[in-house]
């Protein structure tokens, strides 16, 4: 009984899987992306709310959210949100701080990714910040863990409750680097030939032996991240890292275009809901 | 102080042992019990097949439920060369599949795969 349930739920999924992936990512405008992938992860979570995406698996999952919440009363992030802060108001060698770049104000989530039409890319906030320190006369920091994490965990923390508004602007370049980040989903890699889709839209609530899939919608929201399995902060890029690793893909550089042309998609497919991060996970 | 929290394997190489050997069974229907036995290790090896990731099948503990169960392979897959194919290349017969194609990727060898379709009729 139980087995054919399944066997008929698997089948059905994947009538669903290829009307996406099939797609040319010129095929749909950044507007009708959004409203598709709203109404799919709306109608295959119906109750959750868009907001509640932003928590991940635990939007989706009673059992391992129980344990979550208790542990987000007693966040392991807290020690290195209280660095960041020390970062923050802490002067660089020339006497100026991260302030000088930021307008005085740590809660800058809100502006990033964002799209510069004169340098013709997608401007991420770790990369604002290494900016920031280049342009003081200080060494740029490792992308996907350590010193960078503290820093956003603080930045994260101050801009709770912040929307995600990330609008594709009405240029060319813009939406050539939106369609390389939505391709870059969509598209199989690695010797196991997965894409992020197959697993984070078609698999989205199914488990993978242990582990269930959470939903793309809300990725962006909550980083850094305490992973368990990491015992530390982990960046976004970090995350894409491993999961590209996972399906035996050579992963991309962190900051490196192919990352931030897709967090600019991704972004973009997460308007709407608010900034969390910093976040535990398992 | 802050402002309150957010509410308020090991790897199986036995193929190359048999392989080249001429020890796996060329008969159909005519599998060994060593040949079934490293079926079974080569298709719950995480670093291999892994297929328990995503399939329910035989004693696997905590399976995944992306693919259906595997169970009752006999009298769904009377065509050894048509489940073999599935192993090989699923996306041959289902483009948006998102099971791994192990034989045209060479995730695993071919015999293993054969190892694995054996082991798979016992299911
Ligand atoms: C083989 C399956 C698989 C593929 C392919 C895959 N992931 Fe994941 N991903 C996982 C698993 C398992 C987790 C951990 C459980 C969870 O939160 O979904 C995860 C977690 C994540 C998370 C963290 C979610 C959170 O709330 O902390 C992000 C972000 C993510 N994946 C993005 C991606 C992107 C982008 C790609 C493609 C480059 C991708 N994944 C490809 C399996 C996969
Ligand atoms: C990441 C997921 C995944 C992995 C790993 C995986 N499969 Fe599959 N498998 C599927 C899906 C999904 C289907 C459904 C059919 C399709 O997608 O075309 C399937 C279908 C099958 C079928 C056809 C079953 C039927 O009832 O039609 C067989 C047989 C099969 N898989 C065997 C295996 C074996 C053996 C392994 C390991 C060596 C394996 N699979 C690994 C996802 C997976």
């Amino acid at each position: 009984m139980k087995l054919n349930k399944l066997a008929i739920a698997a089948a059905c999924l994947l009538s669903a899987a290829t009307v996406m992936a099939d797609k040319k990512a010129t095929d749909t405008t950044p507007a009708e992306d959004l409203k598709l992938y709203r109404d799919y992860f709306q109608k295959r979570f119906p109750g959750v709310s868009m907001n509640e995406f932003g928590n991940g698996v635990y939007a989706i999952d009673k059992v391992s959210r129980d344990s979550w919440v208790a542990i987000e009363d007693f966040p392991p992030y807290e020690p290195m949100m209280e660095a960041g802060e020390t970062m923050w108001n802490t002067p660089f060698a020339n006497g100026k701080t991260y302030g000088s770049c930021f307008g005085d104000d740590p809660a800058q989530r809100k502006n990033y990714p964002y799209w510069d039409s004169k340098r013709k890319m997608v401007i991420t906030l770790p990369l604002a910040i290494n900016e920031c320190r280049e342009a003081n006369g200080e060494k740029p920091l490792k992308y996907k863990k350590g010193a960078i994490a503290d820093l956003l965990a603080y930045m994260a923390y101050e801009s709770r409750g912040q929307q995600i508004t990330v609008e594709i602007p009405d240029d060319p370049d813009a939406l050539a680097a939106y369609n390389e980040g939505k391709s870059f989903y969509f598209a199989r890699r690695g010797q196991l030939n997965f894409s992020c889709a197959g697993c984070h839209m078609e698999s989205s609530g199914m488990h993978v032996r242990t582990d269930i899939l959470s939903p793309e919608l809300g990725h962006t929201s909550n980083w850094p991240v305490y992973r368990s399995k990491w015992g530390e902060l982990g960046t976004l890029h970090r995350r894409f890292t491993g999961c590209n690793k996972q399906v035996r893909a050579k992963p991309f550089k962190a900051q490196g275009r192919e990352y931030r042309n897709l967090e600019f998609f991704l972004s973009h497919m997460n308007n709407g809901i608010e900034f969390n991060g910093p976040s535990a996970r398992k | 102080m802050r402002k309150s929290a957010r509410f308020a394997t090991t790897t199986v190489t036995l193929a190359t042992l048999f392989a080249g050997a001429g020890m796996l069974p060329v008969v159909a229907g005519a599998a060994d019990a060593e040949t079934i036995k490293m079926g079974k290790e080569v298709s719950y090896d995480r670093k291999k097949g892994n297929c328990l990731a995503c399939h329910m099948m035989d004693d696997g503990v905590s399976p995944g439920d992306i693919g259906p169960p595997l169970i009752a392979m006999k009298a769904r897959f009377p065509d050894r060369a048509k489940l073999r194919a599935q192993l090989w290349d699923p996306q041959a017969t289902n483009p948006g599949t998102r099971m791994p194609p192990f034989g045209k990727y060479q995730i695993l060898s071919e015999a293993e795969i054969d190892a694995i379709v054996d082991y798979l009729y016992t299911l």
